[in-house]
């Protein structure tokens, strides 16, 4: 019995201990000092994001966690206030915006694509139009050996074989980036199905994440599907060229992803690359963004919280980490978007004052 | 005196832990109700914005449309879904849960056998979800496609064959745990009359342990209207009322755990709904498993 007493004693005084530990954080000073950078969001660039916030850890000694809980629980998470930084796939439109509590800004940190994915006896590299994707995605071509796909496809031999579409059934940035690009290159496809993190989609199977979409693809005979390009790269899928604006079929790479960003870019950052004018650019291209807010006194949040969270992103845009993207197969990002990343950075304040 | 004033301060702290450990116990219960009163209560209140929008017909919309500005959600197809996968699932579940009970409760009640299979069926009920849905995506799904019961091997039926095995565990153990409890005295009377074993298992084991039988399939239903993982990786994840039990579906639970992540506004608080809608369901399948258990034992 004595030991009971001992034991529940113990648990309440844990209990009162924890509770203090609580409130006592609350009450943060403002002149505390940095300890933890907290961010949430996207899990399209977290392995980007881990291996460079794993960089500045050990170089730097400051603790940065990031959570990859989506693009929506992390603008979730910045609008609850409960983290330094968010991260989104999509940028938030002007109504989005209009609900935060205070004025978001939007760094670009990297750039990904969406690729079409496809599992087919001995392996073909196609190429798809636009009109081949909308007829492919809707359902209107439901057979490999369609003329259509034959007509852009000379002499690959496509066998009779039932096409299975592949879709995520999460909400998920990938979805978003290519439900924007088919509804830019199809009047169908934005009339019947839109643009949306998640869709309602007219034929096809839905797969849990990039790898439930990339292993039904793999394990079904006839599947295809849309994956992000990272996770493609790493896993070596076969995916197919795509004819961009320009009229050109490009494969996805780092270099045709790059290059999909090189044309102009509002002050703000927040641009759709999809269906990009540039000629040797792969039409199914995005940024990500990191969000924070303009003014960085929130919630009792210190000074040197503020630094240290504009100093990490300023060096995720740096060349030292940007070179990293590649290694995680992701596209870095051009000169002019990293310039463009580096002025809204600046317009930061705390308290109203600049933090440069 | 010295003695009896130690005995007098032992018994006062003996009353003390007495008192300690009956608080404890009323506030673990308490605690309990306050956790479910305050589940319903957060649950009710995030559904509020959707039950306004979409009111009564939420529950008999066939529409999952989260794109912006054409947003309408209704949960008809995984009500449905959710509701035909974990039927079939008894269903199939039904006839090897029960010759199990029988075989561990009346058959074999002791012995290596016995205890071996018990172990194994203790072990059904410990393996992750995650991994009975990679062994139907890998095992199973191969298998229904080679039957050519579905072209790609998802779909409600490979959901209910996965969940009949997760279940089995919860539908067999309480039964055989019943079955062995029918009193040996009204076996061996039926016995002394001359009955066979068959006809023991008949007149006498199933009118007694009835109730309690049928409990585990209640208890096994309740698990499979709840499961998540396995079904999102097999049903095929399609918001489509399914034709047929070869058809791809989706179930009230999948579709939360897949869309909750990057949900907001009107599709946040629908898909809260869904799961208050997911707890009523669950709470009406306990009811009437009770009702008739209430039946079967008077």
């Amino acid at each position: 019995m004595k030991k009971f007493q001992l034991l529940l004693t113990a648990v309440i005084a844990v209990a009162l201990m924890a509770g203090c530990g609580g409130s006592g954080k609350e009450k943060a000073k403002t002149a505390e000092k940095a300890e933890t950078i907290t961010g949430a969001g996207a899990t399209f660039p977290q392995p980007f994001y881990n291996k460079i916030f794993k960089n500045y850890s050990s170089e730097k000694g400051l603790l940065v966690t990031y959570g990859g809980i989506g693009s929506g629980g992390g603008i979730r998470s910045l609008k609850d206030e409960i983290v330094d930084f968010g991260a989104s796939d999509a940028f938030l439109n002007d109504a989005k915006l209009a609900e935060m509590p205070g004025k978001v800004l939007h760094i670009p940190t990297c750039l990904g694509a969406v690729v079409a994915a496809y599992n087919l006896p001995e392996k073909p590299e196609l190429k798809f139009t636009p009109e081949l994707m909308e007829g492919i995605f809707m359902g209107k071509i439901t057979n490999w050996n369609d003329a259509k796909i034959a007509a852009v496809n000379p002499g690959i031999n496509l066998p009779d074989l039932a096409i299975t579409v592949v879709y995520r059934s999460d909400g998920s940035g990938t979805t978003f980036i290519f439900s924007d690009y088919m509804s830019k290159v199809s009047a169908d496809w934005k009339e019947k199905i839109g643009t949306g993190k998640a869709l309602q989609w007219p034929v096809g199977i839905g797969a849990k994440g990039n790898p439930g979409v990339a292993g039904t693809i793999s394990q079904t005979v006839g599947a295809i599907g849309y994956i992000g390009s990272e996770y493609a790269f790493a896993q070596d899928i076969p995916v197919a060229s795509i004819q961009n604006l320009a009229g050109n079929f490009i494969k996805p790479s780092v270099e045709s992803v790059s290059a999909s960003a090189k044309g102009e870019m509002p002050a703000d950052t927040r641009v759709s690359l999809t269906n990009t004018d540039a000629v040797d650019g792969y039409p199914i291209s995005s940024f990500t963004w990191l969000i924070i807010y303009k003014e960085q006194n929130y919630k009792n949040r210190s000074l040197d919280q503020a630094v240290q969270t504009i100093k990490l992103i300023d060096w995720a845009i740096s060349a030292d980490a940007q070179k990293e993207t590649t290694k995680v197969h992701y596209a870095p990002l051009p000169e002019t978007a990293v310039a463009k990343a580096k002025a809204v950075l600046s317009t930061v304040t705390y308290n109203g004052k600049s933090l440069k | 005196m010295e003695a009896s004033s130690s005995f007098n301060r032992n018994r006062s702290k003996l009353m003390n832990s007495e008192k300690i450990f009956r608080y404890l116990l009323i506030g673990s219960g308490v605690l309990i109700v306050l956790i479910a009163i305050g589940i319903v209560t957060t649950l009710f209140i995030g559904s509020i914005p959707s039950f306004k929008e979409f009111g009564f017909g939420f529950i008999y919309s066939t529409d999952w449309n989260p794109t912006q500005g054409r947003e309408s959600y209704g949960a008809l197809p995984f009500i449905i879904g959710t509701l035909v996968t974990s039927v079939l699932a008894l269903l199939i579940t039904f006839p090897f849960a029960f010759s199990i009970s029988l075989f561990l409760g009346e058959y074999f009640k002791n012995g290596k056998l016995p205890s071996f299979l018990r172990s194994v069926i203790d072990l059904l009920a410990g393996i992750p979800s995650v991994v009975y849905g990679l062994w139907g995506f890998y095992a199973l799904r191969p298998i229904i496609t080679d039957l050519g019961l579905n072209a790609q091997g998802f779909g409600i039926f490979t959901s209910s064959i996965i969940l009949a095995i997760m279940i089995i565990p919860y539908a067999s153990s309480l039964g055989s745990e019943v079955i062995s409890m029918v009193p040996g005295s009204l076996k061996e009377a039926a016995y002394s009359l001359g009955a066979t074993r068959f006809e023991v298992v008949k007149t006498v084991i199933i009118p007694n342990a009835g109730s309690g039988i049928f409990a585990g399939y209640i208890l096994a239903l309740g698990r499979a209207i709840g499961e998540t993982m396995a079904v999102t990786m097999l049903i095929g994840n399609s918001n489509k009322i399914p034709t047929g039990i070869f058809d791809l579906g989706n179930t009230m639970a999948s579709l939360i755990a897949n869309q909750f992540g990057e949900a907001d506004g009107l599709k946040y608080t629908s898909l809260v709904e869904i799961g208050l809608l997911l707890f009523v369901i669950t709470g009406i399948v306990n009811y009437i498993g009770k009702l008739i258990m209430k039946k079967l034992s008077a």
